[in-house]
């Protein structure tokens, strides 16, 4: 980015370290004394996962470390469980070159994690994507005291501030009862969103049958097997028109305006993401019924979760970094944009 | 505020003209006076509150937010009344937003002395939603596809009253419109307004199709291929003399043609088409003695203008070619049959200024068959088609069947081929259903290629546009978006009006009008036109 912070706290003023055991390079984070990658967008010999999403889990690599939730995801997703290495939470797990690598909840999607390493007395946390607000899906994050903070930034631009989840969701009911006749298709990402989303209206005592596209099938079944309760699920595909009529379906973003569409009963467009905050992003989709839904942290929990962990530095992986880094420059706080390639975030 | 910002938002979320209409008729019948006349407003840029700009937005967040964050949001969002309603701190204590009339009333009151103190106490009492539907209000930038047309209709639907009655007593009347939603929702008298220079509902005209009429009872007139505009002049407030040019939909565009509003200088309400002088001789059977007057593509780069040059008007000048009479020094004439207006028409056009208002002629035709031999052989590009006006028939605004018809020019036609397909809106938004077509370069077994001359959305039958989704599906080479690029294998007829040259197109045509005729699956593309086929059409 070029731009000098305006000064840090005192006492880092004088300090030297340059955490250089710890590198970013365009298509992962390399862990060098272990030689271990963070979450790579291409084949590596050691690959450390944060989570199941498929620009952070990729296949391919020889030995793959994550939670065992992460790792059941990935065999859904690639069909191989090859070289996978099951961390639970909170186990701090010793890797070569005397680095210790802990995962610790992130509050993203079931199995989502912050990587904690820690090397030469330093400690750099890697937070993958997370949020902070509650999930019934998953453990909620946890702060984490370290040197380096390295965050993501999908929603790092104020204007994103989500509302709560119970808002959003009495949409989705009070649109369902004004409209028998119709239903409300909700475009939701097939992992982490549609589960959440389902648990969250079961949460509002919506327990009718929720209808799903079949790309939504195996995830909701796999969430159900590592104990994520979501009610009585069934496949569009299995019934006709009029069973659908006044009942929530899920399908992945991409069918929403698809031929897929038309087996249902005059649909209401709905989307599910933090985008839809912004009404024309909202309007490029063609949705009718935007609801801000995210399973990413908005620009209140980003800035809150610096001020958290108060680290010494913090590293920006992806997303808006330019309002970000000014955020921190505002705040005398030190930081850098790796401008890592790869990680998608246009539906969540 | 808060029913209005539910409004606001979804309209904003909503396509179809139908669900517009119904929740723009359900908020007015249920909103109570003055809100909804302040809000009908709004959403058709009706009201101005010179305090508040844009840049009033941008200066009041600012002052509350590093201006680096704020640019960052405001290139992000592309909006400054959204951008500015998400990053407004939300208030400690729940709202109690204002109504739609107290904010109308609190911003006309603010001055550019006073709008950065004021205009915060409002925001502070509403939400996100509430503020950016006051800042929309505020600044007049709605841009959400209400035209003054839909509105109306609206209004017309709320209240069980005819869209051509509120087109009528709307004119005149200024926002909040009490008057109107008295007449409309209480059956109050309508407002009265004859000393004011009004719009008045055109009457329209029903395609022939294939039925004939007895020119015993039809007149028939050249269907002029301009806009249909209304010049009326009234008393006016002041007693001085108004004048104003209104198009089809009822906007006032006297600005754009000035030299037409100038040229009225007796009290009347006139029907006729706005063209511009040129070449063409205005129709074979048409009385020779009048002025010519040029294609469309010429009045073209008059229309649209709010001021106009000197030099444009010497090189486009404008001139009414006039149709009818509603209204004459204060009679209404609109109850009488068509002749006894035409016979007032003839009398009145020699007592106006001849650059600037002509007549148009009725066609010298003794019966059917011979009208059909004279609009054959028109091939005037000033022309349309024919006009059929019922003798007997008074002025009455809308659509009467068996009254008038329109009888157009048979469309020119020529073989394109599908190049490019998007995907429709609404109803159509999972079928591509938005065509781009293609002629040749040149010779297309010598290696010419297809060049875009034009896209088409309608012609086909819901059947055949399931067909053509599936062929587009079946066909793609390449996506842009949601553009679709398909092998150039499927042939259209494409039936349209005429074609004109146009700098902003690689084939440099441009054509109107253009509808998909036939799909001629048939058809080898190879055998479909060259763009020298279609340029030899041209008649500018």
């Amino acid at each position: 980015m070029g731009r000098e912070p305006l000064g840090f706290p005192p006492h880092f003023r004088n300090m030297t370290r340059d955490f250089s055991w710890i590198r970013p390079e365009p298509w992962g984070i390399h862990v060098v004394p272990a030689d271990c990658w963070i979450d790579p967008s291409r084949p590596v010999d050691r690959a450390l996962v944060t989570h199941g999403h498929a620009d952070h889990a990729r296949g391919g690599h020889g030995a793959t470390f994550a939670t065992p939730e992460t790792l059941a995801i990935m065999k859904l997703r690639y069909a191989t469980e090859e070289g996978a290495v099951p961390v639970p939470y909170g186990e701090r797990m010793a890797l070569p070159g005397d680095v210790h690598a802990t995962w610790v909840p992130a509050g993203h999607v079931l199995g989502s994690a912050q990587i904690l390493l820690e090397h030469a007395g330093e400690r750099i946390v890697v937070t993958g994507d997370f949020k902070r607000r509650a999930d019934p899906t998953c453990p909620p994050f946890e702060v984490t005291p370290c040197d380096v903070l390295i965050t993501e930034a999908t929603f790092g631009l104020p204007v994103f501030r989500h509302p709560p989840v119970e808002q959003e969701i009495a949409k989705v009911l009070s649109t369902l009862a004004a409209n028998p006749d119709r239903c409300v298709l909700v475009g939701a990402y097939a992992l982490g969103k549609a589960q959440r989303l389902i648990a969250e209206l079961r949460r509002a005592g919506h327990h009718d049958t929720i209808w799903l596209h079949g790309a939504m099938e195996r995830m909701c079944r796999l969430y159900e097997d590592l104990g994520v309760d979501l009610g009585d699920l069934k496949l569009v595909s299995d019934t006709g028109k009029e069973q659908l009529a006044g009942s929530v379906v899920l399908a992945p973003p991409s069918a929403l305006n698809d031929r897929w569409s038309r087996r249902l009963p005059d649909p209401i467009t709905a989307m599910a993401s933090g985008w839809m905050q912004v009404r024309q992003r909202a309007r490029q989709r063609m949705v009718e019924l935007p609801l801000v839904i995210s399973d990413h942290a908005d620009w209140d929990e980003l800035t809150q979760t610096v001020k958290d962990v108060n680290p010494a530095e913090t590293w920006i992986t992806h997303g808006r970094e330019e309002a970000m880094l000014r955020w921190c420059e505002l705040n005398q706080r030190k930081a850098r944009a790796l401008a890592l390639v790869g990680y998608e975030d246009e539906d969540d | 505020m808060e029913a209005f910002a539910a409004l606001l938002d979804a309209l904003v979320y909503t396509r179809s003209r139908n669900a517009k209409l119904k929740l723009l008729a359900d908020y007015l019948r249920e909103t109570p006076d003055p809100d909804r006349g302040w809000a009908l407003a709004a959403l058709t840029d009706g009201l101005d509150f010179p305090a508040v700009k844009s840049s009033t937005i941008r200066n009041l967040l600012t002052e509350r937010i590093d201006p680096v964050l704020w640019t960052l949001s405001r290139e992000y969002v592309g909006d400054s009344a959204e951008t500015a309603s998400l990053l407004w701190p939300e208030p400690a204590e729940a709202p109690s937003p204002p109504t739609v009339s107290e904010a109308v009333d609190a911003l006309s009151r603010m001055t550019r002395a006073n709008v950065m103190v004021e205009l915060p106490r409002l925001l502070d009492r509403l939400d996100a939603n509430g503020r950016y539907a006051l800042l929309k209000l505020a600044t007049g930038a709605m841009r959400i596809g209400i035209s003054a047309r839909l509105a109306k209709t609206a209004f017309a639907l709320a209240f069980g009253v005819a869209v051509e009655d509120v087109e009528e007593h709307w004119h005149g009347q200024t926002p909040p419109y009490t008057p109107l939603f008295d007449w409309a929702a209480h059956g109050a008298e309508p407002p009265n307004s004859d000393d004011l220079p009004l719009f008045r509902p055109f009457m329209l005209a029903h395609g022939l199709e294939e039925a004939q009429v007895d020119l015993a009872d039809y007149a028939a007139e050249w269907k002029w291929d301009g806009i249909r505009v209304q010049v009326v002049r009234a008393k006016g407030e002041n007693g001085g003399g108004e004048t104003r040019v209104y198009s089809r939909s009822g906007d006032d565009i006297s600005a754009t043609f000035p030299e037409v509003a100038e040229a009225l200088h007796i009290d009347a309400v006139l029907d006729g088409e706005l063209l511009v002088r040129g070449a063409h001789q205005g129709g074979e059977a048409n009385d020779r003695t009048q002025g010519g007057a040029a294609s469309f593509n010429a009045l073209q780069q008059r229309l649209g203008r709010k001021t106009v040059s000197k030099k444009m008007r010497g090189e486009y000048p404008a001139f009414v070619r006039l149709y009818d009479v509603l209204i004459l020094e204060g009679q209404d004439l609109r109850p009488l049959p068509w002749s006894e207006r035409r016979a007032a028409l003839e009398s009145l056009v020699p007592r106006l200024p001849a650059d600037h208002f002509d007549i148009s002629t009725v066609i010298p035709a003794a019966d059917f068959a011979e009208l059909a031999a004279i609009r054959e052989r028109a091939r005037d590009d000033a022309i349309e088609g024919v006009m059929l006006k019922r003798r007997d028939s008074p002025y009455v605004a809308g659509r009467k069947t068996g009254l008038w018809y329109k009888w157009k020019r048979d469309p020119l036609l020529i073989d394109c081929v599908l190049m490019y397909a998007q995907r429709g809106s609404g109803k159509r938004s999972s079928f591509y259903s938005d065509y781009t077509f293609g002629c040749w370069d040149g010779d297309p077994d010598q290696g010419a290629e297809l060049l875009p001359v034009g896209k088409a959305y309608f012609g086909f039958t819901d059947e055949e546009l399931k067909w053509l989704d599936r062929h587009v599906r079946n066909h793609t080479v390449n996506r842009f978006g949601p553009v679709r690029e398909v092998d150039k294998s499927l042939v259209f007829e494409v039936a349209f009006d005429s074609v004109h040259a146009s700098k902003r197109h690689k084939s440099g045509l441009a054509m109107r009008f253009p509808r998909i005729s036939r799909i001629r699956a048939d058809k080898p593309a190879h055998e479909a036109d060259r763009i020298e086929t279609l340029r030899a059409l041209i008649r500018d």
